[in-house]
Parts: structure tokens; sequence; C-alpha cells
């Protein structure tokens, strides 16, 4: 509220000012021209009357009050530098030097041509309008070196692939605490990189690659080694890997939209206690891989539409303790494969029209998958192990399962073997696939059914459920 | 002339009492699977067993039955001015169109007044058109047969030891194949194998559209190319439509030189 009255009262008077000396127009000026200085220093007075009366103000308007302290950022000396064609500096880089402790920058519409900008010093950076800064491929957008920066509201264009040097739109170097908040990237390499970096927050942008091949594509959102991250709403489209998380701890990615990302769209390596929810998966090269990770929590996300053989709606591997809840898998090659796998807990999930819901591979042990609903899926689940199961399968719903339920308890009286005879035949020869859902392997399933002797004993669920899990 | 046998044709086969049971065996179950399944794209999933195994089926013993009695009749309109291909044209139509009619419309009907979304109409009406190419592939070969046999027990017979070797014996020889060699590079052969079956064309049509998640799990490029571009389907609606003509002709020259 404070920072567009501010504006709007400095112009008018400014522009007038302009007119009266030389009638012409103020924006055509290029920084040095007397009519900037006329316009610099009637802002400036109008800003300091405009703070008056923000302090007159501020037991009876709140608003104002919210709007001041966003102008000022956390810091205590609380100046504002605008940067713009109507502004007191026309270039970025020129508004980050002068800054000191605590400086509002706010840059005004249009587009500068500017790239490696260094932040060294706690500001916090406002796009008005939605400025451009366009790199035009030639190096890195903004580096930033200091603690608590915030940064809002800006368009980053153009950001160069190179294969020597990580170069990124947004770039926090050990410097923690801070905020990118509503950013537009546009063709990056990599989008906002964060090494070192703790306690961010990353809400609200949206990130557009054009590459087409790993070699030359980035990271949307790269995290190493940075802890408490909140990733937020953000939208990734087109990278590398839409999300990338490697030695992060205690975060927490919510809401955001993970789509055609040319390998993972969620990759997460070595990074214990996190928490994913309400994430929207689609259509990413290989869909979502989480590694080597404990205590991990996925709930309530959506994974759709991941193609491919190696492809993947959930891709676990050596994730322990961990739980994975009230998702959604449709449409993928293959649900969820699990590879190494210990103690996760599935439930309350629901694998809709894959390829495979579950693939499970024998060295993974004591998970429990229970209460989840398997519908209409050309496999509910595969495994490579013939013998045992040290899984435990427990009261989900099978749309398969032709059981019935005398004492109406609500569970079926007869086991179910979610391991078709026909999936362990692909297993070991892929080629069948192609006989799927052909009259011939549905007698040989059926004579499987009836009396089992290849599939693995153990892998059954003795509780199945008669009527769908309500979510 | 082709058109007034077709004509007493379509009234003679109106007034049987099967093509009546036929449209209500797909009306019937369509419904029901709406009313227990819900949504039209599972309906039309579960359809495509149906249509794979019933259609051929009652398709080549329909047809047959049907040129066996319909022999005196023949050889009573032969004695008029009747050309032969005329007559052959009228009453192949004659059965093709009423089984494609009752086919479609009995699983069409529901889709109506169900107001399926767009998304299951797609799929209904390749399913729509899966099971009318195989009706007339299935009539042809009935034909054929009937023509070709003149003891109706010996051409029944074959017709059903046509339709299982085609539904399942004829995918037990592929796996069997893909086992033995599963050490080459087997990738084309089970493709061009597949493509000489009506039934298995049939279901990868379907197959492209129900369960192409599960298809792209395939690995090889061969693979890749037949299901992840239009090319597969291009490829299996064109042997279709090969194979729609190879029975028809056969039959109809058949026809043509028959001595009755």
């Amino acid at each position: 509220m404070h920072c567009k009255c501010n504006i709007s009262l400095g112009m008018i008077p400014a522009l007038l000012a302009a007119f009266v000396a030389g009638g012409m127009p103020a924006y055509a000026t290029h920084g040095l021209s007397p009519h900037s200085e006329i316009i610099s220093k009637n802002s400036e007075s109008i800003s300091e009357s405009a703070a008056e009366i923000t302090e007159a103000n501020v037991l009876s308007s709140p608003m104002l009050d919210e709007g001041n302290s966003i102008g000022n950022g956390s810091g205590d000396s609380g100046r504002s530098l605008t940067v713009g064609q109507r502004g007191e500096f026309t270039r970025i880089a020129d508004a980050l030097s002068a800054a000191a402790y605590g400086d509002t920058i706010r840059i005004e519409a249009g587009v500068y041509r500017e790239y490696e900008l260094l932040v060294d010093r706690q500001v916090t950076i406002l796009g008005i309008g939605r400025p451009v800064i366009d790199v035009e491929h030639r190096g890195e957008g903004i580096r930033i070196t200091a603690e608590n920066v915030h940064v809002e509201g800006l368009e980053i264009r153009n950001v160069p692939t190179s294969h020597s040097r990580d170069h990124a739109a947004i770039r926090f170097d050990r410097a923690s605490g801070g905020k990118v908040i509503d950013n537009v990237l546009d063709d990056t390499f990599f989008g906002i990189y964060l090494a070192r970096a703790h306690d961010m927050e990353i809400r609200g942008n949206r990130l557009r690659a054009y590459h087409d091949r790993e070699a030359v594509s980035a990271n949307g959102i790269h995290l190493w080694n940075s802890n408490n991250a909140v990733i937020a709403d953000n939208e990734i489209i087109g990278h590398r890997d839409g999300i990338y998380l490697e030695y992060v701890q205690e975060s927490s990615i919510t809401g955001n939209k993970v789509a055609e990302n040319i390998r993972y769209g969620l990759h997460f390596m070595f990074s214990d206690d996190c928490v994913y929810r309400d994430n929207r998966f689609e259509k990413n090269g290989a869909g979502v891989a989480v590694m080597y990770s404990r205590r991990v929590k996925m709930k309530h996300n959506l994974f759709v539409n991941n193609w491919g053989a190696s492809s993947y709606g959930l891709l676990l591997k050596e994730i322990t303790d961990s739980e994975i809840f009230e998702n959604e898998f449709s449409g993928n090659t293959i649900g969820i494969r699990s590879e190494g796998s210990d103690r996760v807990k599935k439930y309350r999930n629901s694998f809709i029209r894959n390829g495979w819901a579950i693939r499970i591979m024998a060295s993974s042990m004591d998970n429990h998958i229970t209460e989840n609903n398997f519908i209409d899926n050309a496999f509910d689940v595969s495994t490579n192990s013939r013998r045992h199961s040290r899984n435990n399968f427990e009261g989900n719903y099978w749309d398969k399962y032709s059981g019935y339920d005398l004492n109406g308890d609500g569970f079926g009286d007869v086991p179910y073997r979610p391991v078709r005879l026909f999936s362990l035949i692909v297993e070991r020869n892929p080629m069948a696939l192609m006989l799927l859902r052909s009259m011939f392997v549905q007698i040989l399933d059926l004579t499987e059914r009836v009396m089992p002797t290849i599939t693995p004993e153990t892998l059954v669920d003795e509780k199945p459920l008669m009527r769908k899990v309500a979510l | 002339m082709i058109l007034k046998i077709l004509k007493y044709q379509l009234r003679d086969v109106f007034r049987s009492r099967w093509i009546i049971a036929y449209v209500l065996f797909f009306l019937v179950l369509t419904d029901v699977l709406f009313r227990f399944g819900g949504d039209g794209l599972r309906v039309a999933t579960s359809m495509m067993n149906i249509v794979l195994i019933v259609i051929p089926l009652s398709s080549i013993i329909l047809g047959a039955f049907y040129l066996y009695n319909a022999r005196e009749y023949m050889e009573l309109l032969l004695c008029h001015p009747v050309k032969r291909h005329q007559l052959f044209w009228g009453m192949f139509l004659g059965l093709a169109l009423p089984l494609v009619a009752a086919f479609a419309g009995g699983v069409m009907l529901p889709y109506l007044y169900n107001a399926a979304s767009a998304e299951a109409w797609q799929s209904a009406l390749m399913l729509v058109f899966t099971g009318s190419m195989l009706t007339v592939i299935f009539v042809a070969l009935a034909y054929y047969l009937a023509l070709r046999f003149d003891d109706r027990i010996k051409g029944l017979g074959l017709a059903l030891v046509i339709c299982l070797f085609f539904t399942i014996i004829y995918d037990g020889i592929i796996l069997f194949v893909i086992y033995m060699f599963s050490s080459y590079p087997l990738e084309k052969p089970v493709l061009v194998m597949s493509l000489l079956n009506p039934i298995d064309l049939g279901r990868i049509l379907l197959l492209l559209q129900f369960d192409i998640s599960a298809l792209m799990g395939l690995t090889g490029a061969v693979f890749r190319e037949f299901f992840g571009t239009p090319l597969g389907m291009t490829v299996s609606v064109a042997s279709l439509l090969i194979w729609l003509t190879v029975p028809v002709t056969a039959g109809f020259r058949r026809f043509l030189v028959k001595d009755f």
C-alpha cells in the first residue's frame, strides 16, 4: 500500500516539474540529465512526507504498517532505492553497490540487460510490475552471498548452458535465511541454486526451460547442503530435474507443480526428514526418484502419466523408515518401484490405470502396504522374487479380487494374490508384454490362481477389502 | 440388383430373433458395466475382452450357419438372371452389416444415454471400430469356409478351430517363440507375428488405447517406435484392412466359380 502511494505521490509533482522545466518527457533521460535530478530530489522529499503520514497512521491503519515493513525489508536503516528509467539508478548493479544493510531496492518495469549481479549485503530486491533481467546468455543472473536477502517479483531470462560452470538465474552461495518469491525464470540453465544456504523460502516462482537433452540442461530448483528449506507453490517445467535436493535435511516441499522435465520431476539424495505434500508430478522423463534417505514423508501428492521403460511415478531406492500416504498414482508405467527400501509404510494411496502399480524388488523388506486402492492397473504387484516376500500386504482394495465375504466383516474370506503369473513371465521376458490381455494369458493366470505353484507364496493379501477405501 | 438382394437379406435377418438377442447381449452387458463400473473408460476396457473373444466366435459361427441354411435360396436365385457377384455381395453385406450394426448399436447406446465423456467416447469408438472390423473379417472367413466345404459339419468344425487358433493357440505359439529364442533380437519377428493374426491386431489397437502406460514399459527401439508414435496405430489399421480384403476376395473368387 505504502509503496504504491509513495511512488505515485512522488511521480506527479516530478512529472509536472519536468514539464514546466523543459516540456520534455522525463523518462527519456539517462541518469545524469538535470531532469532526473529534479525527479529524484522530489521523490525523496515526497517519500519523507509519506513516511510521516505512515507514522501518523500507524495505529489506525494496520495495512499501511504492513506495507511499510515489506518495503523496508527486515533491516533497520530501511532506505528505499529505485531502479528504473525514472528512478535514482538505471542499472541494478549500481543500486546494489550503493545499497546499505537493510535497504530495499525497487526495480521498476522494463528490460535490464545485466548479468552477474552480486548481492553481498542484506537487501530486499523488489520488482514492481515484473521487470525483466535479460542475461543475454552472458553468464549468471544474480549471485547472493549475504544473509536474509529477499528477492521478489523479477523475471530473469536467458541464462546460458555451460559445461564448466553451474550458471543459475538466482544463486544463494553460503547465504542463509533468504526468500525467493514470485519470480519468473525463463530459459535458464539452473533456475534457483542454493549451496549451503539454510532456512530458505522459495515460493510461488515459475520456472521454464526449453532444452531437450539432459546434457545441456540443468535443475530447476537445486539445493545442496541446505537445511530447513520451504519450497512451495512453484511451477517448474522443462528442466533436467524439476527439484533436486542433495544433503538437505528437514525441509518441506509443498504444492509445487512439476511437469515435463527431462529426467526426474523430483530427485533427492541423502536428504533425511523431509516432507513432500500436495505436489503434482506430471509427464516427467523418469518420474520422481528418491534415494538414500531416511524418515521421509510423502503425502497427498499426485503422480501422473510418467511413461517410459525406466520411468516411475515414484522410485524408492534405499529409502528407510518412511511414510507414503494419501497419494494418487495414475497412468504411470510404474506407480512405485521399490528397491532396497525397508520399513516404508504405504497406506491410503490410490493406484489407478498404471502399467504396474507397485514393483517391489526382493531387496525390500518389512514394508507395510495397507488400505490402498488398486484400480485398473495392468499389473497390481510384480516382484523379481520367486519364493519369499518379506513385505506385508494387508487390507487393500483390489479391483480384480473376485472372492466373497460371507461373515460380512468387509474383508474377503479368500486371500488375494496380487502377483499374476503373467507378471512373472514379463519380468523374465519383457517382450511377452506384447501378449497383455490375450485370452491365452488370461487362461494361464486363471490356472495359476486356482493352483498357485510359481507365484511367490507369501506375497498375499490375507484380508482384501470388499469395498474401495474412501479417500 | 445388389441392393434388392441386400434389402431382402436385411429383412430376413431382422425378422429372425438371433439378431435381436445379439443386440440385447451387447446392450445389456454395456449397460450393466455402466451401472457397476461407472465411467465410460472403464466400461470400454472391460468390453475389450468380450469384443476380442465373443465377436470372432459369434461372427464365424453365425456366418457359417447362415450360409449353409441359405444354400437352397442361393441355388434358387442363381437359376434366375442374377449375376453371381451381385448375389455374393448381397449375401455378404446382408449378414455383415446387420451384425456390425447390432454390435455398434448395442455398445454405443448406453454411452449415449449415460452421457459419456469425450475421452470415453474416443475409446468406445475405437472399440466399435475394432469390433466391426473383426466382425466383417470373421464373417468373410465363414463365407469362405461354407463355400469351400459342402459338408456343414466339416465347415463348422473348421470355423471353430480357426477361431480357437486365432484367439488362444496363436498367442501360445508367440509366447513359446519368445521363450525359445529369448537370447535373439526378436522385436521385429514378434511384431510381425502379431500382425498376422487379426485378433492380435485388434488387441494391439485396443492396447494402444487403454494400456499405453504399460506398453511404454517395453524396452527396445523398435517397440518404442511402434507403440510410442502414430506408426503403431497406422500399421495396425492398415494390416487390419489387408486382413479384411484377403478372406473377402478369397470367398468372392470361390463363389464366382463354385459349382453348386
